[in-house]
């Protein structure tokens, strides 16, 4: 069974529709990369998709959701709330325990985040709060991770590392990006939507960036 | 066609608000009956300039005993307030705490003196309960406000709890701090106030100081109060806290006050019960004498003292917007230089660190009852905070180079930018000063207070209890006005004070 199926599905907010007879189905496995101008529609595609799967997804949302207050470690811990009780939750808040701190370590490692592991979110710069969001979603234990733009704020060189680290440790991504080198080199299949539909949906295979030109057309 | 001049809604509010209190002037009692007011007055200026520390060695018991009931007090605010914010959106528990918090201390005080008598209990419920209603509300408005965008990546199955001291807790918790402290602000004086009922704090040992004319050690009270305010942030630390605590509950003196269940029992089913009830509702007349006895409570006590009450709250609130308007330059680096702000920073620390009730007994002393000593130590101890609020407020106020200076760079620059915030700030202590003025009656002078106080006196608790419940709806309608007034001039204040 597809992991999402969508036939001719509409979406949108505050009332105004944003997606228009979308048509598409997934399955487990797949690396799929959402691409499309700005305001085509893939955040509201995502979330769709978000939505259908029910739970069994990690995600990356473009405000990231992070809690300013709290250390990158925490707000990692948090992926895993659901995996523990609650006083345990409470313990490693008010003093973390060294089993999550080399749990975590590893992740924040492959994020380049080291020396800002005990920092407070809020203090940090955009790229690593993105990158702490990414760290989040990595932790949780899930196979899908959907992710919104989840590298926008990061340099090419540390978004390559971060998009193979997110491949190698979930099974099933999906990715809404505007980079089209990046979305190509880690993804096998390519949907591209315009002003609410889905103009192409490919795999990648042998595809070159200049392929996606007319969805950036006029 | 010539476009016609008119004035903003603000400043028609304001006109308003000022015609209305000169209206109340006219009728108001503001002579000086005391014979030599000024001979007194000197005397105690004598007395603020020659403290006398070593006085007697209740001194530091004072202070020891008001900081001890202010941590317990406002501890049990603390801990029942947070509670109350997490369930605020059920209407009746916003309407419980809307009513305790309309009662003030001092009332709750000589509640609570009927039943545990003079136990440290008593003093702590007092400060405790009227502070937890005020902060489930302000802590409420702050978990309403936070960030809530965390939630939504959080993993599916996770505990209630979990999310909660994870996801908001910590985004509130520096607000929730802070607002702690200065509510620890505001228990210091109220604690001091309670010495004015008979528990062992400051004000018991500056009435009996007054009494004897010993004004040195007034002064040496209030100096050695101040530094203890002044210096709050330098001594609470969180980590010395439970430290706190203990040693509060060790040092009040629990011994001698013997708590008797049946003191309870009968403040519960006889006290309070309305005299012509007392004998069963059901028995012939008792409800016709109830009626009876409640017109005459009402025409005789309630509705003379709540005019008065609403006529002193009207001058108080004028005269503290004046106040306010005259102090805050003395803060603001727009007018002073860092030495010359230093004093005005004194000056209001000083005026605003002690409580209007303080104020109000030294100036009666001075000058006899009458609604002056009211008016100034109202308007005085609230023009200060808001003065202080303002003042801070003009720190970030970039001005252009060329601006005038002096009276204009005043009238032109600064008072039309912060006369919004100012209003806001106003008619946010507007309830605020209400609950003060009637609680001034305490002192002799004929509003709520004074009503309220001769009842205790008299044991009618039944009449003391209508009188407080008619005082807190007084407030409550007022408070809603002001939220109103609010609203309509869009005014927003941002940052509480209860």
């Amino acid at each position: 069974m597809a992991l999402v199926d969508l036939t001719l599905a509409s979406a949108g907010y505050n009332g105004a529709n944003v997606l228009h007879d979308v048509s598409l189905s997934i399955e487990r496995g797949e690396k799929v990369a959402l691409v499309g101008r700005s305001g085509a529609g893939k955040s509201t595609l995502l979330r769709l998709i978000y939505e259908r799967i029910d739970g069994e997804a990690a995600m990356v949302p473009q405000e990231l959701g992070l809690v300013r207050a709290l250390t990158v470690f925490h707000n990692i811990y948090m992926g895993q709330l659901n995996c523990h009780s609650t006083w345990r939750n409470v313990m490693n808040l008010v003093r973390p325990m060294q089993q999550e701190v080399e749990n975590i370590g590893g992740i924040v490692k492959t994020l380049g985040l080291e020396n800002e592991m005990f920092s407070a979110v809020g203090a940090l710069s955009g790229g690593q709060q993105q990158r702490t969001a990414v760290g989040r979603a990595l932790y949780q234990r899930a196979d899908i991770l959907l992710g919104d733009e989840p590298v926008s704020a990061v340099d090419e060189h540390q978004s390559r590392s971060i998009l193979e680290s997110i491949a190698d440790a979930k099974p099933t991504v999906i990715l809404a990006m505007h980079d089209i080198d990046l979305a190509l080199a880690y993804s096998n299949r390519v949907i591209g939507l315009d002003a609410g539909r889905i103009v192409m949906d490919e795999s990648t295979a042998g595809m070159k960036a200049s392929d996606l030109d007319l969805l950036y057309r006029g | 066609m010539q476009a016609v001049w008119r004035y903003s809604p603000a400043v028609r509010t304001s006109l308003i608000f000022v015609g209305i209190a000169f209206l109340c002037l006219i009728f108001a009692d503001i002579s000086i009956s005391t014979v030599n007011p000024w001979t007194e007055m000197g005397r105690l200026l004598l007395g603020v300039v020659t403290p006398d520390f070593l006085a007697t060695e209740s001194l530091v018991n004072a202070l020891v005993q008001t900081v001890a009931f202010a941590i317990l007090g406002v501890v049990v605010g603390n801990i029942a307030g947070f509670f109350l914010a997490l369930i605020f959106h059920y209407r009746a528990v916003r309407v419980g705490c809307a009513f305790v918090r309309a009662i003030h201390e001092l009332f709750w005080a000589l509640i609570f003196l009927q039943i545990f008598g003079l136990s440290p209990i008593t003093g702590i419920l007092a400060i405790g309960i009227p502070y937890a209603g005020i902060i489930a509300k302000v802590y409420a408005e702050i978990l309403e406000e936070a960030d809530t965008t965390p939630l939504k990546a959080v993993p599916p199955g996770s505990t209630a709890t979990s999310v909660f001291i994870f996801v908001r807790l910590p985004d509130v918790w520096a607000h929730f701090k802070t607002y702690s402290l200065y509510r620890l602000e505001c228990g210091l004086r109220s604690s001091a106030v309670l010495g004015f009922v008979g528990l062992p704090t400051l004000g018991y040992y500056l009435e009996t100081a007054f009494r004897q004319g010993h004004y040195s050690e007034v002064s040496a009270l209030l100096i050695l109060f101040y530094i203890v305010i002044a210096s709050m942030r330098v001594w609470m630390r969180r980590n010395l806290l439970p430290l706190y605590i203990l040693g509060a509950i060790l040092l009040l003196p629990w011994g001698g006050h013997e708590i008797y269940a049946d003191n309870i029992v009968r403040f519960f089913t006889q006290d309070i019960v309305p005299q012509p009830l007392r004998d069963g509702v059901f028995e012939p007349g008792a409800l016709s004498g109830f009626g009876d006895w409640l017109s005459v409570l009402f025409v005789e006590q309630a509705l003379p003292g709540a005019v008065d009450t609403l006529q002193l709250t009207m001058i108080a609130l004028v005269a503290t917007g004046v106040l306010a308007l005259v102090f805050f330059p003395l803060l603001s680096p727009l007018f002073f230089g860092r030495g010359g702000r230093l004093g005005g920073h004194v000056f209001l620390v000083v005026v605003r660190s002690t409580p209007e009730y303080i104020l109000a007994y030294v100036c009666l002393q001075l000058w006899g009852p009458s609604m002056l000593p009211a008016i100034i130590a109202l308007s005085l101890h609230n023009g200060a905070i808001i003065a202080h609020l303002i003042g801070r407020y003009t720190e970030h106020m970039k001005v252009r180079v060329d601006a005038p200076r002096g009276l204009n760079l005043y009238f032109y620059e600064s008072v039309p930018r912060v006369y919004g915030q100012l209003l806001a700030f106003l008619f946010y202590r507007w309830e605020v000063i209400l609950r003060e003025t009637a609680i001034l009656g305490m002192l002799g002078i004929a509003t709520l207070g004074f009503y309220v106080d001769s009842a205790f006196a008299d044991i009618r608790l039944d009449r003391a209890l209508v009188l407080i419940l008619f005082t807190a709806a007084l407030n409550i309608c007022v408070d809603a006005l002001s939220r109103h007034i609010r609203a309509r001039l869009r005014l927003k204040t941002t940052i509480e004070h209860g």
